[in-house]
């Protein structure tokens, strides 16, 4: 691949502190190919051995609590409104009102349009997930497609803001990664960073989406990784949901395992998403094993770990409901959202 | 709470419908050992398992009699499609007492319920499948038409993979139409006997199969037995001479699968992440009781220091305990022999300058443990480099070049396996062709299939196991040529009939 004439990059703290001053795409690229390869073979091999481990009993229950304290309630249709939003977030807020010792879910996920609403009916719960409050995420520039200028893509990001968003879930130009641009992508990543700032300084935590079902390799996984950290990203998340396949347990392995090379190298913790396709308790508690035995247990928390998932909190419901009463119940004993 | 410390998730025992006291399986049916009877015991908790017999050499006699004339009256004159209907029925079976095989191995072996689950007993079946297939093909075994099986087949096994080196000698002497008489080691009997009962299950003729149980005596006694055309042994290298000794000058086959001191070679561009978890089944698979186990780590000087520090963290996440919980990565030492040897072995390497590194794990206090261990900065001389440990002991060298990595890993009296790591397949391919190893697993570390042979170089024996080599090991050609003129359907009885004579007459 020819270099073009060394292009400087938007500055951003991470990529000079690792890169040198004069942050080029030259430089980014030659980081960014020198990664050492991911073979694939023992990469799913891991995944499997992980996906083995037998959470039972006390552990179980901590688990099930735990995927709950860390789930995205989301909605992301055409279709959404302000009545369903508003039934989202009291699900949210109370995800099973036959147990209020229940914990709430960490936030909830919708498009920009769609925070006020959000913020509105949220209320007093308004917050930090770590206070036991529900944060609002919003689904930024342009998604999930990405496939609109910059300026737009800077707008949307600005408005959710705006309006409330403690969270921006941008994607990617998976095209622009895909033929080789890696210095757009990494400036584009930068100027939304820069758009999630709030008038009093503060910013808005960027969850960065790859859509590693597009990125299809391995390789490219771990590039856009370690791109999108080195651009600013507070979050690394693998799929809009909308693109299969979408959150798998090696994608997740081998994104922790960028997270837990970054925090080796630096100090600096990097928080994880995967999203779309996680349904059932037993597949989001083998996640929950992956993250506490590549990163470690201190990143189940909110602020380092999340669920992209709009289905799997009825699951969970379900399980922890048998946990307490001792037998299944079924699906009419969990709400609609 | 810690999650990691994952609540207990033990398998249930409640499956085992063990006897209290296990005889010889000799002409299909147990019978009373005439030696000293000896108790098995779980090496996780030293507790008495069941009471087994020990064959004397009147036994063994009995059992290669028995076995002598199921060859002669029944296995030898079946035809092939009939013997592959019976390793068939017993590769079901095996599936269908999977979990229960499994629990057994677990409480007898030590080793932990997810290995024995998840690699032991479906390999176990995979093996009895496999050569079940080959039974009525042996012209295709690379002997010429009509090859011959060899008559009656001594075998002795080791401890570390009890059942599934049962499948090893079992399954293709079987399928080429021998009998046998196998030993299983004295501190892991308890499966070798379930699956007696399986062959009395499948209705296996009486004598195709015999198992005897004891120790080193018997064990002699069976090899060195006049009447038996074949020993195959699996075990350490001391034995395997003895025995050659034994066998040199009778005219029996012979096939020996010993010791190891395998090399896995970690060059600098390696998928790395992959590479530790390599290292990792390398030698951490099984307590590290493994013949072609990667003891000893050659690691470009360069990438060193990070993947040992990976490797640390990484053994740090091991879980070392009951071997019956469902999350155990490390479970017991077989015996306490071997644990004084691994220790012995340990103290050496320290003494001779290695720096020893123990992942932080609670030993339990009663049964046979050792921590998962790494010794860096051994070098070329040092005994735990040289001499097979058998244990969860890793030593690591270092390289400089693809040349002096190829020096290195050959630097030794075995030569059963090598791993290769690097994401340069042309150097993989390079390198594979000059190590002097049975089995070079690249990107990937002790993986088995029936269908690939398996064995050493040098001390690490000779004949191949598995395959179509494993099959040929228990063959002899006959030397038949099919008649010139003979064409049409019906030349296929004619030969089938013909081949039967031909072994009968030789058969003693």
């Amino acid at each position: 691949m020819t270099i073009d004439h060394p292009v400087a990059l938007a500055p951003a703290d991470r990529a000079v502190r690792l890169l040198g001053g004069d942050l080029t795409e030259k430089a980014l690229r030659l980081h960014l190919d020198g990664l050492a390869g991911v073979d694939a073979v023992g990469l799913e091999a891991r995944a499997a051995d992980l996906a083995t481990r037998s959470i039972k009993t006390s552990s179980k229950a901590w688990a099930l609590d735990t995927i709950i304290r860390t789930c995205d309630l989301t909605t992301l249709e055409g279709a959404d409104t302000p009545g369903k939003v508003r039934s989202l977030v009291a699900k949210a807020v109370m995800p099973d009102p036959s147990d209020p010792s229940c914990p709430r879910v960490a936030a909830v996920c919708v498009y920009g349009d769609m925070v006020p609403y959000a913020v509105e009916a949220l209320g007093a719960h308004h917050g930090d997930p770590e206070k036991g409050l529900v944060s609002v995420a919003a689904v930024a520039t342009a998604f999930p497609s990405g496939r609109a200028s910059l300026a737009i893509k800077l707008a949307d990001t600005r408005e959710a803001v705006a309006a409330g968003a403690d969270e921006i879930d941008m994607v990617i130009d998976r095209g622009a990664f895909l033929s080789g641009r890696y210095g757009l992508v990494f400036d584009q990543i930068v100027a939304v960073k820069e758009a999630c700032r709030r008038a009093d300084g503060s910013y808005a935590h960027l969850k960065v989406i790859l859509e590693t079902g597009e990125l299809q390799t391995y390789d490219n996984v771990r590039r856009a990784s370690w791109l999108a950290i080195l651009a600013g990203a507070d979050f690394i998340k693998t799929s809009t949901g909308k693109v299969s396949p979408a959150a798998t347990l090696p994608v997740t392995l081998l994104m922790l395992e960028v997270i837990r090379d970054w925090h080796r190298l630096t100090g600096e913790t990097i928080g994880m998403k995967p999203a779309g396709g996680i349904r059932a308790s037993k597949d989001a508690v083998r996640y929950l094993v992956t993250v506490a035995e590549t990163v470690g247990e201190q990143w189940l928390t909110p602020h380092l770990w999340r669920f992209g998932a709009s289905s799997l909190v009825n699951d969970v419901l379900l399980q922890r409901q048998k946990m307490t009463t001792g037998h299944y119940s079924g699906p009419d004993y969990v709400t609609v959202d | 709470m810690s999650f990691l410390e994952y609540a207990p998730a033990p398998e249930s025992t409640a499956i085992l419908n063990l006897r209290e006291t296990y005889g010889l399986f000799i002409d299909g049916e147990f019978v009373d050992g005439r030696g000293e009877p000896f108790a098995t015991i779980s090496p996780a908790t030293e507790k008495r398992i069941a009471e087994v017999a020990t064959a004397n050499a009147a036994d063994v006699d009995r059992a290669v009699a028995a076995a002598r004339r199921a060859y002669d009256r029944t296995w030898s004159t079946m035809s092939g499609a009939d013997r592959g209907k019976y390793l068939f029925r017993i590769a079901r079976l095996i599936q269908e007492r999977s979990r229960e095989l499994a629990v057994a191995e677990s409480l007898d072996n030590g080793k932990p319920i997810k290995e024995t689950r998840d690699v032991d007993i479906p390999l176990v079946a995979a093996w009895f499948f496999y050569y079940a297939g080959w039974a009525d093909k042996l012209e295709y075994a690379g002997l010429g038409a009509n090859p011959r099986a060899l008559g009656v087949a001594a075998q002795v096994i080791p401890w570390n993979f009890p059942l599934l080196m049962l499948a090893w000698k079992i399954a293709p002497a079987l399928a080429a139409g021998n009998t046998v008489v196998l030993k299983p080691a004295e501190t892991t009997p308890l499966t070798a006997l379930l699956f007696a009962e399986i062959c009395q299950q499948a209705d296996l003729p009486a004598g195709v199969v015999n198992i005897i149980t004891g120790a080193g005596e018997t064990g002699r006694a069976l090899v060195s037995h006049d009447d038996v055309d074949k020993v195959a042994f699996t075990g350490s290298t001391p034995v395997g001479r003895e025995i050659a000794r034994a066998a040199a000058g009778t005219g029996k086959k012979l096939t020996l699968e010993l010791g190891g001191k395998g090399a896995n070679i970690v060059f600098e561009d390696a998928a790395m992440d992959q590479a530790v978890e390599g290292i990792v089944s390398g030698i951490f698979f099984n307590q590290g009781h493994v013949c072609c186990a990667g003891s000893r780590l050659l690691v470009q000087e360069n990438v060193h220091d990070e993947v040992v520090d990976r490797l640390k963290t990484r053994l740090s996440t091991l879980r070392l305990g009951d071997p019956l919980d469902k999350n155990t990565d490390i479970g017991a030492i077989n015996s306490r022999e071997q644990l004084d040897r691994i220790r012995a072995l340990s103290d050496i390497g320290e003494q001779e300058g290695g720096d020893r590194w123990t992942a932080a794990c609670e030993i339990p206090s009663s049964g046979y443990w050792f921590a998962p261990t790494i010794f860096t900065n051994v070098s070329t001389s040092h005994r735990i480099a040289r001499d097979e440990i058998f244990g969860p002991v890793l030593s690591v060298l270092t390289f400089r070049t693809p040349e002096e990595a190829v020096a290195k890993a050959n630097n030794t009296p075995y030569g059963l396996s090598a791993g290769i790591w690097t994401e340069k397949a042309s150097r993989m391919l390079a390198l594979a062709d000059r190590l002097r190893v049975g089995v070079v697993w690249a990107n990937t570390f002790n993986k088995f299939d029936p269908a690939s042979p398996f064995g050493g170089y040098k001390e690490s024996g000779y004949g191949r196991e598995g395959g179509r080599h494993g099959l040929a090991a228990y063959l002899e050609a006959s030397g038949w040529q099919p008649p010139a003129a003979s064409a049409g359907a019906s030349t296929r009885s004619v030969r089938g009939r013909s081949a039967q004579k031909t072994r009968k007459a030789v058969s003693k």
